[in-house]
């Protein structure tokens, strides 16, 4: 029995208050049958329940990797328990080996030696340079190294067809689920006709693409380093795990801290109009004419020497980290916020005019009430557009940043410094491509499925693409 | 000339395709004026549509044929088409401000066609793009060819449509809703043009519409519209005096005018079909007031005598022009004229215009500008004007909606402008509003309760939930919907059954004023009739007075007791109903009111035609803002505004002639 | 037209006196001119007096909004928001750490700058307009379809990767063009071409997704059903009818743009080794040069504000119903 201390991160509040705004806002919509409309068509849209299946997987591994806890330390009984510095997540324990199996430094991806030569004694020749063999990659083969295609595709193979099986269990489920109360094998024919209300099929498409990749990835990663190691020989697949967390608190939590702002101020500016709103869009108009990064750049110097002219603040790395990442988001809020409160301002100056809210205006109703009841709703597609929008570039915006050096703390796992590592390889002969694929692919994956889920809920939302 | 023969056009749908137009034939000779009539959404615009294959994305021409001179226009090649389109037939639209290219010029836009269609181009195509301009009445055509769109006002651009319509010398004009956008006054002036062209071109016109009385002006032919089919051909005279489809009678009787003053208007009950759920039989049967058992198996076939062909079972001619609905007296037209109890006097709403280095105010929009009236308990006034004219205005600033720039409103006494919070909420009680687009009146967010509610919780009017929720479905039976509605969404309901639910709104607190800012314009005429019924019927129960705001005469004449008529931002003659209608004195008054086509075959006997348009109000012509299109003009007109003269004791006018 | 452009610039001395404060309050309120020192000082050396030194070499150890000490105007001037943050105003950036002449510095920079951001800028929105009128001319069939799909995967793919994957392929695969530097004259053009081109390139996607959504609200507008209506082929009403008037959505998304050609080719002069403003700026950041930061942010805002009056200007010229007064 390991005993531990669970450390909660700020990050770690927010993504989970977001979980829990998410929750609550479904429980509300649920019960309205008007604000369900727009979600049952998006439930209908073949495209967007795809990727939404493709962005839940990548959201769980963002939870599981934030629950945080220290492991205590051997003591001897009596003692006051110490805890490790380092700080680790339910996802570190899940992926343990992948975490603790470290090379010396680079391997290409089923590589079974180290990508560099190295001057080692071999008993009886004296000293050779030769591409050592690796700790743990493809440690089982022992003398068979050059077998290594033939296990790994049937280790592959033998996966794949788990997969299948599993998949197959799901769907038999889902389609008991569906055609419930009918005859059987009903089920199984409305979702591939695609007659169910709700995508089942394109889900159920999206997990078995899923799941025959994930699988076997995964199973192979027991044995060999499936996306190659990196310069101080850690685990490539670890690492893009480790991303997706810095990703997804970047994408939402940015959007999170920025929209009571940008609501608040936008329809006030809108409402009121007068001094108020000469005084909001002087704010936004002096914001936005400072180029986005300039301004990053200068808040996040100024951030980092607080950070560092006050390390007694912080009692573990992590927590430093931490805290640069939401100064991040913060700082990325602050840029970003003109663009939603000039287009809330925009359409709250149109809502004000009409009918309904002068009727409520005739009737004396107080603006605040008017604000919420009659303005606030009907702002919320809007609101909804532009948190889902937002996300794919804002992940796209982390890379960059942390490619100029005014992202994420180094020490951090994200998309953008393993870019940034692998850059520095690509002059190397021969070129050290790997880690930088995985990162761009994991990057474009999450991408891609951000960016059609977000296109089908503006489709879906958007009163003018009825 | 045109033959259409059992055209049918659809819609896709998800899955389904859903036919908006369903068999229609007709035939149209040269020189001749066939109207398509029918309320909204019946298919007129997308029959129009389908003749000139001009149909939308989702649109599909399902069967039949459209033949022209002998060519079938639906199998040509699309490129062939072109050469028709715009070509030897030519089509207008509803809105001319936005149908015209914001970007490029009158000319651009028009020697497009000539190009296109007869080669000319250069100097040949500007003389005759100046003939053109000059034909449809438009002054100073050579420097007007280099103008843009937003130079000219909304006739002037219906003028320029019709130019482009006309410069590939079509044989066909089809005009969809031509004048419906536009004032009274200009909608003479442009069928009086239409009128003309097609005498001296002897072109064919298809005239769409929802409008009975520019039928009785223009049309040669009739064929009404119901559902997606036609159910009635006839020409002019046998339509207007002797209708025999039961939809088209209960059309005219749905008509508010004089003569039926104190009656109830008849309506016809229930709303069209949807495309999706067609009924077998007659399309018409949930609603005919005729139905007999038959009608709900059997589509009727065409019945055709001395060319007035009807599609219905039932065979008599008509008896009793009141056999549809027996109106009945509602309101005594002699309300006593009690203690006026809301009084304006020279009530001025100014907006200001900013322009220059520090945005100063270099001018103002004079949308009202000096206004006096009265309004006694339980009568009604019209405000009539035409648009642009400041009414919507006046009612926002009784309501201190828009704060007043000058003047005062005293209700019961107490004055209006500048109170603030509780005071003028207490005040507020006593008026209310109905505005005049249904959808865009009620928040599509919040529950009917909870709409109708809102004025009650804010002006505290009832307590506890149960009472409040006793008191709702009270007001909602009051307006004739029924308790479940509470706890419906307002885009349950069709546009009459909005009307309703925003009048409930508004008597919710009790006012003894509604000021109703056009409530029936966006409706159409048999729902307009159940709105203008209930409203009667309110106030005979309640005593309630309206401020009346329109541009409609009907249904002024149906329903006000007093008219004030508004010309740019001033009141140019109020009066009692009676003397207003029958002996305007105002020259504006009275070319208003001759300018409105009746639905009658005697009706088009107009005599006083405006020229011109009304002019900005952030610049009114100096002394009468009237007198550059007053035909009386005298010179004292364009120097001195004239004062208000009393006719009778009743009735004031402002206008030199008289003083 | 004048009066409007006067009254246009007067507007932007506000805004860019309210990007002043937020630079002097980010870089003097939150951190103390005492904290800079630290920071470049290394924490190990530092003395009183070094840190003294430190901001007496560099005109921070004057108070920072008044000084009292002073008398008259001084009470002002002889302040470091005067000195450092008002004194942009004229043009006078001070020095960098290295002892360099800023204003000098931005000056010989802005060349090549622009020789990167202007053709990229043009030939991008040459590109994009074109690829997006042509979906649009074959909207709702398969080529548009499998258009927009490209377009959403194309910007569903980081920037970094076209500059990386672009400049690996190119220049060390095909050995086409110098894989970074710059020339001066006419041999720029090698060291251009392939910057220029990856910043085309990673703009097609999101640009001819928004060009196509512009054209197709256009064309569903009532002057296009008339155009229809007269006979005009579908081609002259793309290019005639609906082009136009998609100019003015187009030339506000440019300038949105702006920005975002400005943090692209921050990322490219860097990648390239192009000696531009962006260069300059990310060594800045990495360097921690402050005074160089402050600089760039102003600039940046002025150049913003400059897009923005031109942008308004270019409406008049595609849109007549625009009079700027
Ligand atoms: N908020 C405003 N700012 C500037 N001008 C305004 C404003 N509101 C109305 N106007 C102008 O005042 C004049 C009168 O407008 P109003 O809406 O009262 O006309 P109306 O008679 O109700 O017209 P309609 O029949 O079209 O409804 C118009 O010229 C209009 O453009
Ligand atoms: S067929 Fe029957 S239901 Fe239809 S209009 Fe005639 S009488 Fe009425
Ligand atoms: S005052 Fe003169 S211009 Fe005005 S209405 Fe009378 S006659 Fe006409
Ligand atoms: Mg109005």
């Amino acid at each position: 029995m390991i005993n531990f201390q669970p450390v909660v991160l700020w990050s770690d509040i927010f993504v989970w208050l977001l979980v829990l705004c998410a929750v609550v806002f479904a429980l509300a919509v649920r019960r309205r049958e008007h604000l369900r409309q727009p979600w049952v068509k998006l439930a209908a849209n073949r495209i967007a329940m795809a990727s939404a299946t493709v962005l839940l997987a990548f959201v769980l591994i963002g939870l599981f990797d934030s629950l945080h806890y220290r492991v205590a330390l051997e003591g001897k009984p009596g003692q006051k328990t110490q805890y490790a510095v380092e700080v680790l997540s339910v996802l570190d324990a899940l992926a343990t080996p992948l975490r603790t199996r470290n090379e010396k430094t680079y391997s290409e991806p089923f590589a079974t030696r180290l990508y560099a030569k190295e001057t080692v004694d071999v008993p009886g020749q004296g000293t050779v340079r030769e591409y050592p063999r690796l700790k743990y990659g493809g440690k089982h083969l022992a003398e068979h190294e050059d077998e290594v295609a033939a296990d790994a595709g049937f280790t592959a193979f033998r996966a794949g067809a788990l997969a299948f099986l599993g998949w197959l269990a799901v769907a038999g489920v889902v389609s008991g689920v569906v055609g419930h109360g009918e005859a059987p094998g009903t089920g199984w024919q409305r979702i591939w006709r695609g007659e169910t209300a709700f995508a089942w099929d394109a889900v159920l498409v999206a997990l078995a693409l899923m799941l025959l990749v994930a699988v076997p990835l995964f199973w192979l990663s027991g044995q060999y380093h499936v996306f190659g190691t990196d310069k101080v020989g850690q685990d490539v697949l670890y690492q893009i795990l480790k991303s997706v967390r810095t990703g997804l608190i970047i994408g939402l939590v940015t959007t999170l801290v920025m929209l009571p702002m940008a609501v608040l101020l936008g329809i006030v500016a809108g409402y009121y109009r007068g001094w108020v709103d000469d005084a909001i869009q002087y704010i936004y108009t002096v914001l936005n004419s400072i180029p986005g990064v300039l301004l990053i750049a200068a808040a996040v110097l100024m951030m980092q020497v607080v950070i560092d002219t006050n390390p007694q603040w912080f009692s573990t790395a992590a927590e430093r980290a931490d805290l640069r990442l939401l100064a991040l988001c913060f700082i990325l809020g602050i840029t970003s916020w003109t663009g939603l409160c000039r287009l809330l301002r925009g359409e709250t100056l149109k809502l004000r005019e009409l009918e309904y809210i002068q009727a409520a205006q005739a009737f004396g109703v107080s603006s605040w009430r008017i604000i919420i009841r009659h303005i606030l709703p009907n702002l919320m597609h809007i609101v909804i557009i532009a948190l889902v929008m937002d996300f794919s570039g804002l992940v796209l915006a982390e890379a960059v940043l942390s490619y100029v050096g005014i992202g994420v703390d180094p020490t951090m796992t994200s998309f953008g410094t393993m870019i940034n590592n692998a850059r520095m390889e690509l002059g190397r002969e021969p070129v050290v491509w790997w880690s930088l694929t995985a990162a761009f692919a994991a990057m474009f994956i999450l991408v891609l499925a951000a960016n059609l889920f977000a296109d089908a809920v503006r489709d879906a939302f958007d009163p003018r693409a009825a | 000339m045109l033959k259409v023969n059992n055209l049918r056009v659809g819609f896709t749908s998800g899955k389904r395709l859903l036919a908006a137009v369903d068999g229609i034939s007709f035939a149209i000779a040269k020189g001749e004026t066939f109207a398509l009539l029918g309320e909204s959404g019946c298919g007129k615009s997308v029959t129009a549509q389908g003749i000139m294959r001009l149909l939308p994305t989702a649109g599909r021409v399902l069967g039949g044929s459209v033949a022209m001179e002998g060519e079938n226009l639906l199998a040509l090649p699309e490129a062939d088409m072109r050469a028709w389109r715009g070509g030897r037939m030519a089509m207008i639209f509803q809105e001319p401000a936005t149908s015209l290219n914001p970007v490029l010029t009158v000319g651009q836009q028009i020697g497009e066609v000539l190009e296109r269609h007869l080669g000319m181009t250069g100097a040949a195509a500007t003389g005759r793009m100046v003939e053109l301009l000059r034909q449809v009445g438009i002054a100073d055509p050579e420097r007007r060819l280099n103008e843009y769109p937003f130079q000219f006002s909304g006739g002037m651009k219906q003028r320029v449509m019709i130019a482009i319509a006309l410069a590939g010398e079509p044989e066909l004009l089809i005009a969809d809703e031509p004048t419906t956008a536009l004032d009274v006054t200009v909608q003479a002036q442009i069928l009086d043009l239409l009128v003309r062209l097609q005498a001296e071109r002897g072109m064919a016109i298809l005239l769409i519409t929802h409008d009975l009385g520019v039928v009785a002006r223009m049309a040669h032919r009739i064929g009404v519209m119901y559902a997606g089919e036609l159910v009635e051909v006839a020409s002019r005279e046998a339509f207007f005096s002797q209708p025999r489809h039961p939809y088209t009678q209960a059309l005219f009787k749905a008509l508010p005018d004089m003569s039926r003053r104190g009656q109830r208007l008849t309506t016809i009950p229930g709303q069209v079909p949807s495309l999706a759920a067609m009924p077998t039989g007659c399309r018409f049967a949930e609603r005919c007031a005729r139905v007999m058992p038959v009608c709900r198996e059997q589509s009727p076939v065409w019945r055709d005598e001395q060319s007035h062909a009807v599609r219905c079972h039932w065979q008599e001619a008509v008896v009793d022009a009141d056999v549809v609905g027996v109106g009945h007296e509602i309101t005594d037209l002699s309300v006593s004229a009690g203690k006026e109890f809301l009084q304006v006097a020279d009530l001025k709403v100014h907006f200001p215009i900013r322009k220059g280095l520090l945005q100063r105010t270099v001018g103002h929009v004079r949308a009202v500008d000096g206004l006096s009236l009265a309004i006694l308990p339980g009568r009604t006034l019209a405000l009539v004007g035409e648009s642009g004219c400041g009414k919507t205005t006046v009612g926002k600033a009784l309501l201190q909606l828009i704060p007043p720039t000058e003047g005062s409103v005293l209700l019961g006494g107490q004055p209006l402008v500048g109170l603030r919070g509780a005071r003028l909420r207490s005040a507020r009680r006593h008026m209310q509003m109905i505005f005049q687009d249904p959808f865009a009146s009620l928040n599509p967010r919040l529950r009917v309760g909870e709409i109708i509610a809102e004025g009650m919780d804010a002006l505290a009017v009832v307590g506890d939930a149960r009472s409040r929720r006793e008191t709702v479905a009270a007001l909602l039976a009051q307006v004739g919907l029924p308790e479940e509605a509470i706890d419906r969404y307002p885009h349950e309901f069709s546009g009459g059954q909005r009307q309703r639910i925003a009048v409930a709104r508004a008597l919710a607190v009790q006012p003894s004023l509604l000021i109703c800012d056009e409530p029936t314009s966006a409706l159409d005429v048999s729902v307009q009739a159940q709105i203008l019924n209930l409203l009667k019927k309110l106030q005979s129960e309640l005593g309630v007075a309206y401020l009346f705001i329109t541009h409609n005469f009907a249904v002024v004449e149906y329903l006000a007791h007093d008219i004030a008529v508004m010309y740019l931002g001033r009141i140019v003659e109020r009066g009692r109903a009676e003397e207003v209608l029958r002996t305007p004195k105002h020259p504006y008054t009275q070319a208003l009111l001759s300018a409105i086509p009746l639905p009658r075959l005697e009706g088009s006997t107009a005599v006083i035609r405006l020229s011109g348009e009304t002019p900005s109000p952030a610049n009114p012509p100096s002394g009468c803002h009237f007198h550059p299109r007053c035909p009386h003009a005298m010179d004292v007109c364009r120097s001195r505004y004239p004062e208000s003269v009393d006719v009778t004791a009743t009735q004031r006018v402002s206008c030199h002639l008289l003083s | 037209m004048l009066a409007y452009i006067v009254r246009r610039l007067l507007y932007a001395l506000p805004i860019l006196l309210g990007v002043n404060l937020i630079t002097f309050a980010l870089f003097f309120v939150v951190n103390t001119p005492d904290d800079m020192a630290r920071m470049q000082l290394g924490v190990k050396r530092v003395t009183p007096e070094a840190i003294q030194k430190w901001k007496a070499e560099r005109g921070y150890d004057k108070p920072l909004l008044l000084n009292a000490e002073a008398g008259g105007l001084a009470v002002l001037t002889e302040t470091v928001f005067f000195q450092k943050s008002a004194r942009m105003f004229v043009g006078d950036f001070g020095r960098a750490e290295d002892g360099r002449d800023i204003a000098r510095e931005i000056g010989n920079r802005m060349g090549p700058s622009l020789a990167i951001a202007l053709p990229t800028f043009i030939l991008g929105l040459f590109v994009t307009v074109t690829f997006a009128l042509t979906l649009a001319f074959f909207r709702a069939s398969a080529f548009d379809f499998w258009g927009v799909v490209l377009c959403v995967a194309m910007m569903s793919i980081s920037g970094l990767f076209y500059i990386i994957g672009g400049q690996y392929l190119i220049s060390k695969v095909w050995r086409l063009v110098p894989i970074s530097g710059y020339g001066g004259g006419l041999e720029a053009w090698r060291f251009l071409i392939l910057p220029v081109l990856i910043g085309v390139v990673s703009g097609i996607g999101s640009g001819t997704r928004w060009y196509r959504t512009v054209f197709l609200e256009e064309i569903t507008k009532d002057y296009v059903r008339t155009a229809r209506a007269k006979g005009v082929s579908e081609a002259a009403i793309l290019f005639r009818h609906v082009l136009k008037n998609g100019m003015t959505p187009i030339l506000t998304q440019s300038v949105v743009a702006i920005p975002g050609l400005f943090m692209g080719s921050l990322i490219m002069e860097s990648f390239f080794g192009i000696p531009g403003l962006g260069s300059y700026t990310i060594e800045a950041i990495q360097s921690q040069d402050f005074a160089i930061v402050r600089s760039m942010v102003f600039i940046g805002a002025v150049l913003y504000i400059v897009a923005l009056l031109l942008t308004d200007i270019s409406y008049t010229i595609v849109d007549p119903r625009i009079r700027l007064r």
